[in-house]
């Protein structure tokens, strides 16, 4: 056996088996990733919510104390969280409140308001729809952090996967011509082709969802790394200092971050005492206008107590990979038709994965080694996988 | 069947295929419009191949 041989069979069983580990779990991520792309389309045909009133270009926005007391009135006892800018609809803006400050965000309500009028529009309970199912299974299987870290994981052994199979697509082709699907031949063979085909031409965008994928998995470390790194350092002056008894504007607060940070949006508010800010601070996070400048925040820190502004730094660099990676996991950065392009890229995902699986059990069942197959390609001529 | 083939014959094609990709994932981060555009195409090619490698060779 040559050096060549001996490497490319080490190739194949590290394909075969991040493949076989991976594979059921990233059948269950290309399935639930497949309606998540369209969810705003799906949430807009299932569920009807209110429409925030016509507002002729030019309209001033209501004054956001005035829109908090509103949004509050619906919600008796309970604390606002953050106050969030619809992304897509200019025309509302979400407060997130939860029972206590310290409440872990992720169970909090979500009550829709009106931007320029300031007045209550819904407040809609997203647990029960089809796409919050979706994305929880997707991100983390209901399974809380671990589960999150879980799935990373799975990402991580996808993306060897592929890099594996860059490797053994070699051998596979040496007497091929790129692109070829022998048609006539028995399923094993055209299906040898089809995952040849379809892999080796999603490679660049199934690594680059894969592993933004993976990153994104992340996200609540890097959210706790930026928290005891930039923003701790940021206000260390502020450690000792008792809570504010009573919050300054949250209007003024905001007007003093966009005067602080010029040519930027607000994108969203984190009260104080939440995750995104310290115990004295309103943290305003805001976005530029470019696709990509619009997915990398800036927060400035208002201090609570006299609405003056603290500090407002860019973000780390760890924070701005993550930033960037979802759009690029997410595919929602380019209109419609990017997003039916990376439909169509995730059913071929799907295709990879099936046959693949079909490849392994047939091999199996045969007897054929999967390594020997993989760094001989003749194997897979063999009478006992071409009967 | 083609006579055998050298590692550079086997992957000109998908490293071009590739790099269009990457172009593709890049472009739409850009700016708008054009650049959507150039993302739709070039993130388009591999499904088109796909598509037009199959059909040509459909059992009849």
């Amino acid at each position: 056996m040559t050096v060549t041989t001996k490497s490319l069979r080490r190739w194949g069983a590290v394909h075969k088996w991040t493949s076989l580990i991976c594979t059921l779990f990233m059948l269950l991520l290309c399935i639930t990733g497949l309606p998540l792309i369209f969810h705003d389309e799906i949430d807009d045909l299932l569920h009807s919510s209110v429409k925030p009133a016509e507002a002729p270009a030019g309209t001033p926005p209501a004054n956001l104390d005035h829109l908090l007391a509103n949004a509050l009135a619906q919600a008796p006892g309970k604390v606002p969280h953050f106050l969030i800018w619809d992304r897509d609809e200019p025309g509302a803006i979400w407060v997130s409140v939860g029972p206590t400050i310290d409440a872990d965000p992720t169970n909090n309500r979500l009550i829709r308001m009106d931007t320029h009028s300031g007045a209550y529009l819904d407040s809609p309970d997203v647990t029960g729809r089809f796409t919050y199912i979706m994305l929880k299974l997707h991100t983390d299987m209901f399974a809380g952090l671990p589960g999150k870290l879980f799935l990373g994981f799975m990402g991580i052994l996808f993306c060897v996967a592929i890099i594996s199979g860059i490797v053994v697509y070699a051998p596979s082709m040496r007497k091929l011509r790129f692109g070829a699907y022998r048609a006539k031949r028995t399923r094993v063979v055209r299906w040898l082709d089809v995952h040849n085909l379809a892999g080796i031409l999603l490679v660049a965008w199934t690594l680059v969802v894969g592993f933004t994928g993976v990153i994104n998995t992340w996200a609540d470390l890097v959210l706790k790394m930026w928290q005891f790194g930039q923003l701790a350092e940021m206000t260390a002056q502020y450690k000792d200092r008792p809570v504010p008894s009573k919050l300054t504007s949250l209007n003024g607060a905001v007007e003093v971050a966009r005067h602080a940070v010029p040519g930027m949006t607000p994108s969203f508010v984190a009260f104080p005492g939440t995750l995104f800010s310290s115990k004295s601070h309103y943290a305003v996070f805001l976005h530029g206008d470019t696709p990509l400048t619009s997915r990398l925040l800036k927060p400035a820190l208002i201090d609570a107590e006299t609405g003056a502004l603290t500090d407002s730094r860019d973000m780390p660099w760890y924070v701005s990979t993550l930033y960037i990676s979802q759009p690029l996991h997410f595919g929602d950065y380019g209109g419609m038709p990017l997003k039916i392009v990376w439909a169509l890229l995730d059913i071929l995902t799907i295709f990879i994965l099936v046959t693949g699986v079909y490849l392994w059990m047939r091999r199996r069942k045969a007897g054929v080694s999967q390594e020997r197959a993989i760094a001989n390609a003749a194997a897979i001529d063999s009478p006992a996988l071409t009967s | 069947m083609v006579a055998h083939r050298s590692l550079t014959e086997i992957f000109a094609a998908p490293l071009v295929i590739a790099i269009v990709s990457t172009v593709g994932l890049i472009s739409a981060l850009v700016g708008d419009g054009w650049w959507d555009a150039v993302s739709w195409v070039a993130l388009g090619l591999p499904v088109l191949l796909y598509l037009v490698f199959i059909w040509r060779r459909r059992p009849n």
